[in-house]
């Protein structure tokens, strides 16, 4: 069959002209930068020192950034005279391949134009315009710490001390040594505050797995798929999240032979570096798709009936729990026998836009490549519908035999139980008990007698106070990154509401800008922590303070020990440790809970800079399958359960009891698609961390914010390369160029989260922040977010 | 104008790159390492990522999409070329080949900033410094290679897809490849350099859905 060609597909000849110009359109989204101001050009050059590698007289610090990035990789600081002059990474002669440490990615290597950026904030300020305008005036730290140490008392006795919350923060939250557990001590001392549980990143997956498993952890070690033969991601893209050490095994498995699949609406980066086939579906049709490939394998007995008889639960009628009623099994799901509706690749065709013969012969494939590893990320998750489809996953996973065995994977969450991390500082009991999940903190804000137990509320039966103080330390949570931005800042706007804001960060972050109080945080090279890693990766690294701070830039420790003694808690806050003491304290109590380990002391760690957790490789579940009668499994039947009768017992048609397709809100099934025909999903662009070095000149450089939309879609709306388009619907617009790509399917827009919301005077967003579109839409079990989910109009601006 | 430093050669050899563009994931931690090496500001590139993407989708008569869409990278610095455009079409000579190691420079006390080197290479390898008003490019790391140490995006790559070596030895190794769709004709240049072509370089091919 003959394809047109897409915009960035060479002549119609066939060949390339010798030409440069030529070459340069074949790029020609790398060469034009809408984004990269003249001031952000400038503030470049002037940021940089400009040493020649042959004059320097230097000193290389090995280290890592400490926010929450995912990989830990090894950065190498080149410092001369108290300045970083360059970057470099591990070489291969330092690579241990039982536990490979990462050479540093693309975010690594421009560390010095985040840490040397113009724009950094530098001096206390205290907001004076009306709140979220942006205007501040300097004041003094004493100032600052007096004011803070004033609200948290007066806020906590006025109120009660759950009327005090801190904020998602990504930005400090990825060391052993991170302010936000600082600031938590300090509160718990003080009183207490309102907690909040869920991740933003896996909570649907990570509350989903145990109904299967008993547990969440069911991820394996990389190292126990060295001699898999076929591997099915299932949207993940460890290439541009970067995800531990991921790449480094994939690489190496690739090279032995094993055959990818990568199942994702786009082709990402990740596809582009593995996948031996691609296979995009619509967004949130996961389940029809798994459906079905449950269906073929069924039906053409492709089963592992002997793993299934001796494992699970709710396989077929005759392996049902007791008090459920007949038809409510995978086999009369899968057939039709319950609703009428036989889940053939065809049913599962028309909704998922993946051709029945492409889900049939994928369903082959898994189940007749013993072993096969089906390993879900964490994008479909962050759905509506995410927390069934993490659940298919491990339903594939177990009719296929495939869990417990070296090579296999046992779908779900993911996480691997035989990693190992610091012994953390040892946190003050909170005098508040209740708990909300981080989706509830608007309605918290807003009214919290709407937070009730069956709204996500754990640990009470309602909330006494609404919130009323909100510390946001490098959170760029508070705005930017939570769903439905226009709703969220007419909470914040009102001063009325939460009386009194603190934001601590590097940049005037679109959350920052929501502050009362504004502090100027240190960067990783500015302070002392140590780093671990996310994934699969089991190792830690010192971080260490490796430059002065500029200006009046303090880490939040500083800032909250001098607010701890005005409240009369230092010596119990602080323990008489400043910084580099704490980190010190953490390896120090580290080696007394892991003696087997022989972990250096620190001492010695600022000589080795890291210590490898080396441990035999881990196949999840590998004792519950081969002695199962030693080890059931911990869910209430002691075996894998199919068919969960904890879900079923809920009586929710959100929550089934299998993990089947249910059309979600604002998905491709929903009416509103008549109004806004087009699915939005958002992707970990490889050139920030969420929205972290969002403002990094290289790293814009490197990817400038645009809406991919397919060539089909584009056409259909008169879009052409190069223009600029509105991206819409009832929540918000943002207006960004768009890149028409073969690499999205037709039906489904795509964007890289993270931008930094960037409203003009209409509230049209300037920045391409998806979150002024998404919604906020909690999923049915963990009380968790959709960021993913949300139906959209796309037009020329 | 910056002062120009001048190296003694590295190699007795000519050197060359290998690229592998079947696992090259366009991360592009060889690009930003090269500008925080040499200090270029946004816009100055000495190695540079192009992405070739191709294929398209088609209704399968069902309501579904037949699709064959490719995609791979090409990471493109300056191949050091045998028979270098730029050089031949420097009207000061400040842009040379050198003896033995083969690495093209800029001598940056002749050069005038005309920028006829960069219009005549096909590969977009030479780039005006507008600060100095000269031409500037990739030197191959060649002050790091004189202490021993590779050029810094071999020495960044995560995933090993950039090698450095005498250019036979790398065609020994990864065969003669020097051009594949996405590249100009290696017969202009003669460029020092050895690909591995992605699937998607190969031509008809259709190896999704």
């Amino acid at each position: 069959m003959k394809y047109k060609p897409n915009e960035t597909r060479e002549s119609e000849k066939g060949d390339f002209t010798v030409n440069r110009r030529r070459l340069l359109q074949a790029g020609g989204a790398l060469i034009a930068l809408p984004f990269i101001s003249s001031k952000i050009a400038n503030a470049t050059s002037k940021a940089l020192v400009s040493p020649s590698v042959a004059r320097r007289e230097e000193r290389i610090v090995q280290t890592c950034s400490t926010f929450d990035c995912g990989g830990k990789c090894d950065v190498r600081v080149h410092l001369s005279q108290g300045t970083v002059t360059r970057i470099s990474t591990r070489p291969d002669s330092a690579l241990d391949e039982q536990m490979p440490v990462m050479r540093a990615c693309v975010r690594g290597r421009a560390y010095r134009q985040f840490v040397y950026h113009p724009n950094r904030l530098k001096y206390p300020m205290l907001r004076v315009g009306k709140r979220g305008e942006g205007k501040f005036k300097r004041i003094s730290w004493d100032e600052a710490t007096t004011l803070i140490a004033e609200q948290m008392k007066r806020i906590g006795d006025t109120y009660g001390p759950a009327a005090r919350f801190a904020h998602v923060a990504t930005g400090v939250s990825g060391g052993s040594f991170s302010g936000d557990k600082m600031l938590k001590r300090l509160l718990n001392l003080t009183g207490g505050y309102l907690g909040y549980y869920h991740s933003v990143s896996m909570g649907n997956t990570a509350a989903a797995t145990p109904y299967t498993y008993g547990v969440a952890a069911s991820g394996s070690s990389l190292d126990t798929l060295s001699e898999t033969k076929l591997v099915i991601l299932w949207g993940h893209n460890p290439t541009e999240t970067i995800f531990g050490h991921t790449n480094y095994f994939y690489k190496k498995m690739k090279e032995n032979g094993t055959r990818f699949i990568v199942v994702d609406p786009r082709y990402s980066d990740t596809a582009t570096s593995y996948a031996d086939q691609w296979i995009p579906l619509l967004p949130t049709t996961d389940n029809a798709m798994m459906d079905a490939m449950m269906y073929v394998i069924v039906t053409e007995n492709l089963h592992d009936k002997a793993f299934i008889e001796r494992h699970t639960l709710g396989f077929d009628e005759q392996n049902m729990p007791e008090g459920v009623p007949a038809n409510e099994s995978l086999v009369a799901y899968l057939t039709g026998v319950k609703d009428g509706v036989v889940k053939t690749p065809e049913w599962a065709e028309k909704i998922t836009k993946v051709p029945a013969q492409t889900i049939r012969q994928l369903a082959r494939d898994y189940a007749t490549t013993k072993p096969a590893a089906l390993i879900q990320g964490w994008g479909p998750q962050r759905h509506i519908c995410g927390e069934r489809t993490a659940r298919a996953s491990t339903l594939l996973a177990t009719i296929t035999g495939n869990v417990g065995v070296k090579g296999g994977w046992a779908g779900g969450y993911g996480g691997i139980a035989s990693r190992k991390f610091m012994t953390g500082i040892v946190q003050p009991q909170n005098p508040v008990k209740a708990t909300i999940s981080i989706m509830n903190w608007m309605q918290a804000v807003e009214d919290a007698s709407k937070v009730r137990p069956e709204d996500g509320l754990k640990n009470a039966d309602k909330l006494d106070t609404n919130i009323k103080m909100i510390f946001s330390l490098a959170g760029n949570y508070l705005a930017n990154q939570n769903p439905d931005i226009n709703k969220t800042i007419k909470l914040l706007e009102d001063e009325s509401k939460v009386e009194f804001i603190v934001a601590s960060d590097l940049f005037l972050t679109p959350s920052a800008k929501y502050a009362d109080l504004l502090l100027p945080e240190t960067s990783f090279m500015e302070r002392w922590n140590i780093g671990e890693t996310w994934g699969t990766g089991s190792y830690f690294m010192l971080s260490e303070k490796v430059i002065e701070p500029d200006f009046e830039r303090r880490s939040d420790y500083e800032w909250l020990r001098e607010v701890a003694a005005k409240m009369g808690v230092e010596a119990a806050f602080s323990e008489g440790r400043d910084e580099k003491q704490w980190v010190e304290y953490i390896v120090e109590q580290t080696r007394v809970t892991r003696p087997e380990e022989n972990l250096p002391t620190f001492e010695q760690l600022q000589v080795q800079r890291q210590h490898l957790f080396k441990s035999a490789p881990h196949v999840a579940f590998e004792k519950n399958i081969t002695d199962p009668q030693n080890n059931p499994f911990t869910t209430p039947s002691g075996k894998i359960e199919i068919f969960s009768k904890r879900l079923y017992d809920m009586q929710n048609p959100e929550i089934p009891a299998l993990s089947h397709y249910v059309p979600a809100t604002e998905g491709p099934e929903d009416k509103l698609i008549e109004k806004y025909p087009l699915q939005l999903i958002t992707w970990k662009g490889k050139h920030r961390a969420n929205s972290t070095q969002y403002a990094n000149p290289w790293l814009q450089e490197v990817e400038p914010q645009t809406l991919w939309i397919n060539p089909q879609d584009a056409k259909n709306r008169q879009i052409v390369q190069g223009d600029e388009v509105q991206i819409y619907n009832d929540r918000g617009v943002s207006r960004v160029p768009v890149e028409i790509t073969s690499r999205i399917m037709p039906g489904v827009v795509a964007m890289r989260s993270g931008a930094w919301w960037n409203p003009d005077k209409d509230g049209v967003d300037r920045g391409g922040c998806a979150n002024v579109l998404t919604s906020t839409r909690m999923t049915a079990l963990a009380k968790g977010n959709s960021h993913q989910t949300l139906l959209v109009e796309v037009k020329k601006a | 104008m910056t002062n120009f430093v001048e190296f003694k050669p590295v190699s007795d050899k000519q050197l060359g790159f290998f690229i592998d563009s079947s696992l090259c994931s366009s991360c592009k931690a060889c690009q930003v390492a090269c500008k925080d090496k040499n200090d270029l500001e946004v816009g100055r590139r000495f190695r540079r990522i192009y992405s070739l993407t191709g294929g398209g989708f088609i209704d399968n008569g069902s309501g579904a999409y037949q699709n064959n869409v490719y995609s791979y990278n090409l990471s493109i610095a300056c191949n050091h070329c045998d028979d270098p455009a730029c050089v031949k079409n420097c009207p000061t000579t400040a842009m040379h080949k050198r003896e033995g190691d083969g690495i093209v420079r800029v001598n940056t006390d002749k050069c005038i900033g005309c920028g006829y080197c960069s219009w005549s290479c096909p590969y977009g390898a030479p780039q005006m410094n507008k600060q100095t008003g000269q031409m500037s490019k990739c030197d191959f790391c060649v002050d790091l290679q004189a202490q021993g140490e590779p050029p810094v995006c071999v020495a960044t790559c995560p995933l090993g897809a950039i090698k450095f070596g005498p250019i036979e030895e790398l065609r020994k190794q990864y065969g003669v490849l020097s051009e594949v769709r996405g590249l100009p004709s290696s017969a202009i240049t003669k460029p020092n350099l050895v690909i591995k072509a992605h699937s998607g370089a190969e031509e008809g091919v259709t190896n999704h859905a």
